[in-house]
């Protein structure tokens, strides 16, 4: 059996689930097992196509379920071959138990996540709360912003999660529908160099190779459990961000497009600055360049890696500011958001630290307007001004009725 | 070519080249690791097996040790059947692309569960398993109880059985319902081979072992385990229990080819009635009393009832 490759123009008009698909086409995936999801779905929908007509060689698995779907991929991974799937939302709660297995078996399996609000209310637009509930479950996480990051990153996620010293399986996320849907310019590589970049497959304790029959998926009570975590805890801390560097450094090499750990923009000299993930980071880039105007110094730092979290990075990058606010699209369920919680982290043992505080925005889709982020500049340039934090720790941007703060 | 074994007797049997070790965590008397055994005896070819969460696989794969000298995986409780199919797409996957490290190997892909794992939690994934037509087996390791958590019922707990969750007690019997008849729902599903195996019937089991092997497609098998623990029986009885459940025709043995066509397989010279299977049993001990004498003649006829439907299907031939 063999397949064709596809001329691509330098430039196609994609959404983020079709650059997302192309992308597993050019990588050539052995087994895709997946079931469908709102608003992902058409990621496995363009790969079937693909495999229909002929672009791709390889077996596809409509499974009955999300959790089937993650099973299918564990079993195609321990067998040792390249392994991709999709979902959103519930369909990733599902699979929640499954997440913590494949990474606890050290098997590479790209999973691309298009964001999307949990039940209940039942709602299928975009939001973080399905990437924040795998965000301890041992996987890689890259979030993408735009189509295009979509695109590139499903290389970069194969290239480090199947490198031999990683042997962790990677999500890529991007927002539903403001990503998925949304067409734009993509910048594509031709499916040779696609392919290359990523390498062919090479196998690790494959279940396949019957001369060394191997035991995946074992027992372990107290004597052994910790160190089994603790060793992979190891790995995701120390091994992984340094290859994703590497990956990021070759993929500029290729592409010419420069992707960083963290992506900060206009942070030498800020005053103030928004930390946030996803679409919400052009707009916040948008707004600063417009807040720069007025006198405001002001910048954005864009998570790329969720997991491992970067450290270090943001510390540095945040060390001389002033205020700062996180801004998470999750339902923090009685806490601080995750993003609040991380970046007080990277910042207490700073000898200086800005002054931290919380918003949470855009629950099930919710649009986070220019206008807001604006609102938000002036108030922490007013907590500047003012010397001190004026305003309660968490705010909630953009719900209607009462305006609900706390802390 | 697949390469089924040739076994004419037990001693033969016995010292046959093992793939699932002796050394293994399981109860003494357990029947697990004797169909496991007879299983895996039906072939010399390659495997790739799972196993769902359950006695089977925490006796068997304690970290840093296995029992298995065979490729195995466990991922959860209910998706040990999934495993292997990812696993056999994988392998059918490489071969159309020309990677295989052994191309000229023709391995078998065999999933056990226990009936907790497969009737109830693991039931949607075998289904989806058997539907889509993979190239496994799932074999039922049917002990009628959750074991490996104490003996709590699972829809394959029969009427009147005395469990942790369905206890008999003074004023109840044990367990209210019948176990459901897993083999009839899976061979609906269309699929080449499904049958009810036990382990004293060797013979009888590696046919169909080996039957299931050479069909392409997906093949259900459901063993009874006679389990000493929670069938509360002296561990040196369990081939003797095994003898009861097939000869009182609790545990009739018979095939399903292709969804539809009904062979049995044994027919006892001597029926025992079924009251003897169940006084051999602690979990039944409660049966006795004159107030539940009446569950006793009630198992004798449900078992008369499925006898006579099985022997009208196979001579229907539909």
């Amino acid at each position: 059996m063999a397949f064709d490759k596809m001329e691509l123009r330098d430039i196609e008009v994609w959404d983020g689930n079709f650059a997302a698909a192309q992308a597993l086409r050019q990588c050539q995936i052995d087994v895709v097992a997946a079931y469908p999801i709102t608003p992902s779905t058409p990621i496995v929908e363009g790969y079937a196509k693909f495999l229909a007509d002929g672009y791709v060689e390889g077996e596809f698995v409509m499974v009955e379920s999300e959790h089937a779907a993650m099973s299918g991929c564990i079993g195609a991974a321990a067998a040792g071959g390249r392994v991709a799937t999709a979902t959103s939302s519930q369909g990733f709660a599902l699979m929640v138990e499954t997440l913590y297995q494949a990474s606890g078996m050290r098997l590479p399996i790209v999973l691309n996540v298009v964001n999307r609000a949990l039940a209940a209310p039942l709602n299928v637009n975009g939001d973080h709360s399905d990437m924040y509930l795998g965000r301890d479950s041992g996987w890689i996480q890259l979030d993408a912003y735009c189509p295009q990051d979509a695109y590139d990153l499903n290389f970069i996620a194969f290239r480090v999660s199947e490198d031999h010293d990683v042997r962790l399986p990677c999500m890529v996320h991007q927002d539903g529908f403001m990503t998925s849907h949304t067409a734009q310019g993509v910048k594509t590589l031709t499916d040779d160099e696609g392919y290359n970049f990523v390498g062919d497959f090479k196998p690790m304790n494959d279940m396949l190779d019957f001369e060394h029959p191997v035991t995946h998926g074992v027992q372990t009570e107290e004597d052994w459990h910790f160190e089994h975590k603790a060793r992979q805890h190891n790995d995701l801390m120390t091994k992984v961000m340094p290859k994703i560097q590497a990956a990021f450094d070759d993929f500029e090499k290729l592409s010419g497009r420069k992707y960083n750990i963290v992506e900060n923009y206009d942070m030498d000299d800020a005053d103030v600055a928004v930390v946030c993930m996803g679409t919400s980071v052009e707009t916040a880039r948008e707004v600063a360049t417009e807040m720069r105007a007025k006198g405001i110094k002001a910048g954005v730092v864009g998570i790329r890696v969720i997991r491992p979290f970067p450290f270090m990075q943001i510390a540095e990058a945040l060390k001389g500011v002033k205020a700062v606010a996180t801004l998470d699209r999750s339902a923090p369920g009685g806490t601080v958001g995750m993003l609040f919680n991380e970046i007080a982290g990277c910042l207490y043992n700073l000898d200086t630290r800005p002054m931290l505080s919380g918003k949470i925005y855009g629950l099930g889709g919710r649009d986070l307007t220019k206008k807001h982020l604006v609102d938000l500049y002036t108030e922490l340039q007013a907590n500047v001004d003012a010397g001190k934090i004026t305003t309660p720790l968490q705010q909630f941007i953009g719900v209607r009725g009462p305006k609900l703060s706390f802390l | 070519m697949s390469e089924m074994k040739k076994i004419k007797n037990l001693k033969e049997f016995s010292t046959s080249a093992d793939r699932f070790e002796g050394a293994n965590l399981l109860c003494p008397g357990c029947a697990h690791s004797i169909i496991v055994r007879e299983v895996l005896n039906a072939t010399n070819d390659d495997l790739v097996l799972s196993a769902s969460t359950g006695c089977l696989e925490v006796c068997t794969a304690v970290y840093p040790y296995t029992s298995w000298d065979a490729s195995w995986i466990h991922i959860g409780f209910e998706n040990g059947s999934t495993a292997v199919a990812g696993a056999e797409a994988m392998h059918k996957a490489l071969k159309n692309k020309g990677r295989l490290k052994q191309p000229e190997r023709n391995p078998k892909f065999i999933s056990f569960a226990g009936d907790g794992a497969s009737y109830d939690i693991g039931f949607q994934w075998i289904s989806g398993c058997m539907e889509r037509g993979h190239n496994i087996m799932h074999v039922v390791l049917d002990n009628e109880v959750y074991a490996n958590t104490g003996g709590q019922r699972s829809s394959s707990t029969p009427i009147g059985g005395s469990n942790t969750t369905t206890p008999a007690g003074r004023v109840s019997y044990g367990e209210k319902r019948n176990k459901k008849d897993m083999v009839a729902i899976m061979a609906s599903h269309g699929i080449p081979y499904s049958a009810q195996v036990a382990p004293n019937k060797w013979k009888d089991m590696v046919k169909k072992i080996q039957h299931g092997m050479a069909v392409d497609g997906p093949v259900f098998i459901n063993a009874v385990s006679p389990c000493t623990t929670e069938w509360k029986f002296d561990p040196k009885d369990t081939m003797m229990l095994t003898d009861l459940s097939t000869d009182s025709l609790v545990f009739p043995l018979y095939e399903i080819i292709d969804g539809h066509e009904l062979n049995i397989t044994y027919r006892p010279k001597n029926v025992v009635p079924v009251e003897e299977y169940l006084a051999a049993q602690g979990r039944f001990k409660h049966l006795f009393k004159d107030e539940y004498k009446y569950l006793i003649k009630e198992w004798q006829e449900r078992v008369d009832a499925n006898w006579a439907y099985l022997n009208r299907r196979e001579e229907a031939r539909v």
